[in-house]
């Protein structure tokens, strides 16, 4: 049923993919793979743009048009993709150290142009390839290799961020729950402008072991039970959970439309 | 109602364990070589959460035809 439509969408030959056994990023890739299915794009028109790290490993895998990009240039790379050929459908995906961390800028600066992209942020909370360093949304008081002693910063919460930056389609899932996952991803692939969907993924390997977060499926259920449903507490950040579901769904004047009527304008 | 059928792709499986503990019947474990296997196959009732959650692309439930 649902591993067909996904094995369909992937460079077969390529598999068994690098990621950690139970790593959530695999089934943030298949709920990709499986809203692009559903969204009937065409696929010689999309591009698969990724960034380093964990999350990026992911265009490699992908059978569609794919660029492999520099740390935290994934956005700049997709935007330029777009105004290039603004009939291509651009799909970013990236982790939280690729676009909050080094990518910052990109990312507020995208969101803030409302440019035509779908990005799918893998956030599992740490640096998982270069060894479990802290990332900008490792939670407080947990610990990673550079905070032997616990967190003592803020998360940043990438969402909130976007929202703030002027994002017009703005969702959070966690991997506890593939199926809204899935269907957030849809709609920001659907949706005109800068949509950003913020599924929280885990890193058993180098995050749920130095916190104690058990097994993988220990850690799937943990995320699903710290999940707040966004229409209970009607806000993006809670310090009882992650909040999640669509935060934001509006419509703005979209850059490469406006873009190319002033090039339009200025050629009379 | 016709059988379903769990196919485990044990090149692709890297016996985490998160299906198993999505299973609602309780019919997948893991097995001496540390990957997924099937036990009880008929009592599957074909709903793909094992599908849903496993990050490896790794199994795949065929829906038996309905008679």
């Amino acid at each position: 049923m649902y591993t067909e439509i996904s094995l369909d969408n992937l460079r077969v030959k390529k598999l068994p993919h690098i990621w950690c056994a139970g790593c959530g990023n695999g089934i943030v890739l298949s709920a990709i793979l499986r809203a692009i299915e559903r969204s009937k794009i065409d696929k010689d028109k999309i591009v698969f743009v990724s960034g380093i790290g964990c999350a990026g490993r992911s265009s490699g895998y992908v059978n569609f048009n794919t660029l492999h990009t520099l740390h935290g240039r994934p956005l700049a790379f997709a935007t330029g993709i777009k105004l290039a050929n603004p009939d291509l459908q651009v799909i970013v995906a990236t982790g939280d150290g690729d676009l909050a961390a080094i990518g910052g800028n990109h990312f507020i600066h995208a969101a803030k142009r409302n440019i035509d992209l779908s990005v799918i942020v893998f956030n599992n909370f740490v640096y998982g390839m270069t060894g479990g360093q802290l990332s900008p949304t490792t939670p407080e008081d947990s610990f990673t290799t550079t905070t032997p002693y616990g967190h003592i910063e803020e998360p940043m919460n990438i969402s909130y961020l976007a929202i703030a930056a002027g994002a017009t389609y703005v969702a959070r899932e966690t991997i506890g729950n593939p199926l809204m996952l899935e269907k957030y991803i849809l709609n920001g692939l659907l949706h005109k402008g800068f949509s950003l969907i913020e599924a929280v993924s885990s890193c058993v390997t180098e995050f749920g072991r130095r916190n104690n977060l058990g097994d993988p499926a220990e850690y799937v259920k943990f995320l699903k039970d710290k999940s707040i449903p966004f229409s209970k507490v009607n806000s993006v950040e809670s310090h009882d959970g992650i909040v999640v579901g669509e935060f934001v769904n509006i419509e703005k004047p979209e850059f490469v439309t406006s873009y190319y009527e002033l090039v339009k304008k200025v050629a009379k | 109602m016709g059988k379903n059928k769990v196919i485990v792709n044990k090149d692709y499986c890297k016996g985490c364990g998160i299906c198993v503990s999505v299973c609602p019947v309780k019919i997948l474990k893991i097995g001496e070589d540390f990957k997924v296997e099937v036990e009880n196959e008929e009592k599957c009732i074909g709903c793909g959460m094992c599908e849903l959650y496993c990050p490896d692309f790794a199994i795949i439930v065929k829906k038996g035809i309905t008679v």
